[in-house]
C-alpha cells in the first residue's frame, strides 16, 4: 500500500555559499502531526535549511514538496501563504504596537479596510488563552514586554495563522524553564491537531521532551536519522561530533604561570548570571557555549559595551570600577575586541584596509593629529603580510574583500593597537577553512608573544585545537575552568547542552 | 487602539496650554489673546501647515521623510491660479491642484521603492525639481488668477459670518478627524505604523510593503497638493517663489507632536496640536512686536525642546 505523502518531503537539497558547502544533499521527510528535531553542532547548516523551507534563500539543487505538492517558495510570503510559519531566533515583532495588533499583522480582520477592534482583540485572547500564565494583555505594548514574552507573542502570531507546519529556530534559547513548559504544552496540543514542527534546538534534554523524530545534521550533510526514542544521548553527541576529533592536539601546550593580568569574580552582568574566571599573559582561554548561553555578553561587558551590574573586574590586579562603561577606557588599558558581528560592529566596511588595521590606534600613525598616510599604509602593510590578508592594497575598502580575510583585518587591529588582552568573540564565525588556519595561527602567535587571550566559540574543535584552557557558559553560568586536557568533546557538548546535572568533576574522574 | 496612542498626545497638549498662557500673560491682556478675533486670525494661519502635517504624519510614522512639501506647495498653487486664468471651474481647478500633489507624492513614492533612492534623498531631488517647474510654468512671475469663490478659503474673517473661521479651517479639521480615524482603525493606517516599527517584521508578515509605500507618499501629496490650493487661495495668486521651507515647518509640526523620526510613532492628533503650538508662538510674538529673528530663535529652541522633552519621557520607566 502506498504509504500517504509526508506533510514536507525536501530531496537532495544543496547550498553553496562561496567557497563553503552549507548544505549538501539533504533529505527529510516530516509527517503530518509530527515534532521533528534538527540537531547538529553550531554551523552544521540548520538554519540554513530552516530559511529554505521559509522562503528566506533558495537552495543551489534539490526540491521541497508539501503535501504531495510541488513546493517552490520565492519568498516569505509564498511560505507563508502555504501555511509554514517561521519562528525566528530574532523576533519580528514591531515594538510600537500592542500584543494583539503583532498577533494579526498582515492578516487583520477587518471589514471594508477598516479594522474590527473586537475581532482583533478576541483572535488575541483566543491564542493568548494558550498561556495563561504568561499574563499577557491584547492591549499591552510589545516594547514594555520582557524577551521570553515577547517569544510567546511571536508563537502566538503563527497558533493565529493556522499554520500547518511551524519552523522553530531555537524558540526557548530566551525562556524561562516554565515558559519552557508552557511552549511544550501548546506544541503538543498543536500536533494532535495535526500541526507538523520542525524544531531546531540544542537542548537535547529539551528535544527528548518535544520530539518524536530526529535529523542530525553535520558538516552541511544528513549523518542520522530516526525515532527519538529509539537512541541514547550518547549516540546522538557522537553523530554531532563525529570523529574529527583528535583531543591529543593540546598537549604540546606547557602549563602558564605567572600573575593572571584579568581577574573576573562573581560577575553578573546582563545576560551573565555568574561568571569568574582568571586569565594570565600567554595563555588562550575558552569559552564554549550555545549562541544565547551568555557568551558574548560576558565578553561585552567585560569590555566596556555592558553594564557591569555587580562582581569585580581586576586587571592586573587594579580593580576596575563597574561606573566606567567605556570600550574608549579598556582600549586604553589593553584590552582589544574583536567583535562577533563583523559588519555590524567589527569592522568599518566602507573604510580601507589600512584604516580599519589602525583605526583603535591611529595615535601610533600620527603627529599632533595629523595622520600620516605613508606611516598608515606602511603600519598596514605590515600588519597585512603578517597577518596573511589577501588584498589587493591597503587602501582596498574593506568590505569587497572575503569573510575571512576581513575577520584576518578584525584581528591584525588588535596588534596594530599592540593590547595585552586579547578578547575574540566567535573570531572564525563564517569563514572558510584556509581563514580559520591563519587566524589560528594568529591567535596562537598572540599568546607566544604573551598576550592573554579568551576566545569564544561555538566550533569545538577550534577550542581544542586552541585552548590552554575551557570553561562551559549554560544560561548563563560559567563553569570552572579546566585544563584543556580534562575536557573531551562529548564532555563539552553534555555541560552546553543538558540542564547540567552531575558536576563535571566526576564525570572526568 | 492603545491607551499609550491615544495619550500621546496630552504632551504638546500640555504644551499648547502653556504657549498659550504664556503669551496671554506677556501681553497683558489675556483675554484680548484667546479672543474669537484672535483664534481666527491663528487659525487661518495655520490652516496650510496643518493640511501638510496630515500628510506629513502618514510619511513620518511609516519611517518615511519628504522635503518636497514647500515646492509641492508652489508648484500646485501655480497650477491652480494657472487654471482659473485658463477660465476652468474654481473647484475643478482646485482638483487640478490636488492631482498634482498626488502625481509629486506617486513619483517620490515611485523613486523611493523602484530605485530605492532613500526618502531624504528622493524628496531632496523633488524639492527642486518641483520648485523649478513651478517657475516654468509660472514663467518666474506670479500668476494671478481672477477672483474666486476659492480666494475665501482661508481668510482670516469668514463669509459668511456664521461659519466661525474660515472655510479652510473647517477642511483641514475634516482632513484630520478623517486621517486620525484611518489611522486609528483602518488596514491601511494600522499597516503605516507596522511598518514604521519594523519594516523587516512587516515584510515577514506578508505586507506588501513597496505599494504600501507608494500609497503613502501618494496620499501625503495628495495632502500636499490641498495645502497649495489653500496657499493660492490664501495669497490669491500663484507664486512660484512661495512656501520656502514650509516643508521644515510641517516637519516640526509632526516631531512636536510627538512623532518619531524612527518611525512609528507619532498620530494626527498630535501633530495638529504641534501646528497649533507653532503658529501660537508665532502669533504671541507678533502681538509682542517682537521682531522676526526672534521668533525664529524661540520657534528653533521650541523643536529641540519638545523632541528632548519627549525623549526624557520616554526614557524613563513605564508607569
Amino acid at each position: 500500500m502506498a504509504p500517504s505523502p509526508p506533510r514536507l518531503g525536501l530531496h537532495g537539497i544543496s547550498k553553496r555559499y562561496g567557497a563553503t558547502e552549507a548544505l549538501t544533499r539533504v533529505s527529510l521527510e516530516l509527517r503530518p502531526g509530527s515534532i521533528h528535531a534538527l540537531i547538529g553542532e553550531n554551523g552544521a547548516g540548520k538554519s540554513t535549511l530552516l530559511n529554505i523551507i521559509g522562503g528566506v534563500t533558495s537552495s543551489d539543487s534539490g526540491r521541497m514538496s508539501l503535501d504531495g505538492m510541488i513546493y517552490s517558495p520565492n519568498n516569505p510570503l509564498d511560505a507563508r501563504n502555504a501555511g509554514i510559519a517561521f519562528i525566528h531566533q530574532e523576533l519580528s515583532l514591531c515594538p510600537h504596537l500592542t500584543v494583539a495588533e503583532n498577533i494579526v499583522m498582515g492578516r487583520e480582520p477587518a471589514r471594508r479596510g477598516w479594522i474590527d477592534q473586537r475581532e482583533v482583540t478576541r483572535v488575541a485572547m483566543v491564542v493568548l488563552a494558550n498561556f495563561p500564565r504568561a499574563g499577557l494583555l491584547p492591549d499591552q505594548r510589545v516594547s514594555d514586554l520582557p524577551i521570553a514574552a515577547r517569544q510567546i507573542v511571536e508563537i502566538c502570531r503563527a497558533i493565529a495563522a493556522r499554520a500547518r507546519i511551524l519552523l522553530m529556530d531555537e524558540p526557548t534559547s530566551s525562556l524561562e524553564r516554565r515558559d519552557v513548559e508552557r511552549l511544550f504544552a501548546v506544541v503538543r496540543r498543536l500536533r494532535a491537531d495535526g500541526l507538523s514542527v520542525v524544531y531546531i534546538s540544542h537542548m537535547l534534554e529539551e528535544v527528548r521532551e518535544v520530539c518524536d523524530r530526529f535529523t542530525v545534521l553535520r558538516d552541511g550533510a544528513v549523518v542520522g536519522e530516526g525515532e527519538l526514542a529509539s537512541v541514547g544521548n550518547d549516540i546522538l553527541i557522537g553523530k554531532m561530533v563525529g570523529r574529527r576529533l583528535d583531543p591529543a592536539s593540546s598537549e604540546t601546550t606547557p602549563p602558564v604561570s605567572g600573575d593572571p593580568i584579568l581577574v573576573v569574580n562573581d560577575l553578573v552582568a546582563p545576560g551573565v548570571r555568574h561568571a569568574s574566571f582568571e586569565l594570565r599573559p600567554g595563555e588562550v582561554f575558552g569559552i564554549a557555549g550555545l549562541v544565547g548561553a551568555g557568551r558574548t555578553e560576558l565578553i561585552r561587558a567585560l569590555y566596556g559595551l555592558a553594564p557591569v551590574r555587580s562582581g569585580e573586574v581586576r586587571l592586573r590586579g587594579l580593580r576596575v570600577p563597574s561606573s566606567v562603561r567605556s570600550p574608549a577606557a579598556r582600549v586604553h588599558d589593553g584590552v582589544g575586541f574583536v567583535s562577533e558581528d563583523r559588519k555590524g560592529e567589527g569592522l568599518a566596511l566602507p573604510l580601507s584596509v589600512a584604516d580599519n588595521i589602525t583605526l583603535t590606534r591611529l595615535s601610533a600613525t600620527s603627529r599632533l593629529g595629523w595622520i600620516s598616510r605613508r606611516r598608515q599604509l606602511d603600519a598596514a602593510r605590515r600588519w597585512m603580510n603578517d597577518c596573511g590578508v589577501r588584498a589587493s592594497s591597503a587602501t582596498q575598502r574593506v568590505g569587497t574583500l572575503s569573510g575571512g580575510n576581513q575577520q584576518k583585518v578584525a584581528v591584525a587591529r588588535l596588534f596594530h593597537q599592540d593590547a595585552d588582552i586579547f578578547l575574540l568573540d566567535d573570531p572564525t564565525r563564517g569563514i572558510d577553512i584556509g581563514s580559520k588556519e591563519t587566524v589560528y595561527g594568529m591567535i596562537r602567535r598572540a599568546a607566544r608573544t604573551g598576550k592573554a587571550v579568551l576566545v569564544v566559540s561555538s566550533f569545538l574543535p577550534e577550542l581544542f585545537t586552541l585552548c590552554d584552557r575551557l570553561a562551559v557558559m549554560h544560561r548563563g553560568r560559567l563553569s570552572a575552568a579546566r585544563p584543556i586536557s580534562d575536557w573531551t568533546p562529548e564532555l563539552v557538548l553534555e555541560e552546553c547542552v543538558a540542564a547540567s546535572g552531575s558536576p563535571l568533576g566526576e564525570a572526568v574522574q | 487602539m492603545t491607551r499609550s496612542r491615544w495619550f500621546r498626545w496630552l504632551g504638546p497638549l500640555l504644551g499648547l496650554a502653556f504657549v498659550v498662557l504664556l503669551f496671554g500673560f506677556l501681553s497683558g491682556d489675556p483675554l484680548r489673546f484667546v479672543a474669537a478675533r484672535n483664534l481666527r486670525i491663528v487659525a487661518a494661519q495655520t490652516v496650510i501647515v496643518s493640511v501638510g502635517a496630515v500628510g506629513m504624519t502618514l510619511i513620518i510614522v511609516s519611517g518615511g521623510i519628504d522635503l518636497s512639501v514647500g515646492a509641492s506647495i508652489a508648484l500646485t498653487s501655480v497650477v491652480t491660479a494657472v487654471s482659473l486664468l485658463q477660465g476652468w471651474a474654481p473647484l475643478t481647478a482646485a482638483l487640478a491642484g490636488i492631482a498634482i500633489g498626488g502625481v509629486i507624492g506617486l513619483v517620490n513614492g515611485m523613486v523611493v521603492t523602484r530605485l530605492k533612492v532613500v526618502p531624504f534623498i528622493a524628496t531632496l531631488g523633488m524639492m527642486g525639481a518641483a520648485r523649478g517647474a513651478a517657475k516654468w510654468i509660472a514663467s518666474e512671475q506670479t500668476v494671478n488668477p481672477p477672483a474666486t469663490w476659492l480666494n475665501r478659503l482661508a481668510v482670516s474673517v469668514p463669509d459668511p459670518p456664521w461659519l466661525l473661521v474660515a472655510p479652510g479651517v473647517w477642511l483641514a479639521v475634516g482632513l484630520a478627524l478623517l486621517f486620525a480615524l484611518i489611522l486609528g482603525s483602518s488596514v491601511f493606517g494600522r499597516r503605516v505604523y507596522t511598518l514604521g516599527s519594523n519594516e523587516a517584521a512587516a515584510r515577514a508578515c506578508g505586507i506588501p510593503v513597496e505599494r504600501l509605500k507608494l500609497m503613502i507618499y501618494t496620499v501625503g501629496g495628495f495632502c500636499f497638493g490641498l495645502a497649495g490650493v489653500l496657499q493660492m487661495s490664501r495669497l490669491r495668486q500663484g507664486d512660484p517663489t512661495v512656501a520656502q521651507g514650509t516643508e521644515l515647518d510641517v516637519i516640526a509640526a509632526v516631531v512636536i507632536g510627538g512623532a518619531s523620526l524612527n518611525g512609528g510613532e507619532g498620530g494626527i492628533g498630535g501633530s495638529m496640536v504641534g501646528a497649533l503650538i507653532m503658529a501660537f508662538l508665532r502669533n504671541g510674538c507678533q502681538q509682542m512686536g517682537w521682531p522676526n529673528y526672534i521668533q525664529e530663535i524661540i520657534i528653533g529652541i521650541t523643536i529641540v525642546a519638545a523632541v528632548a522633552l519627549d525623549r526624557w519621557r520616554a526614557s524613563r520607566p513605564a508607569l
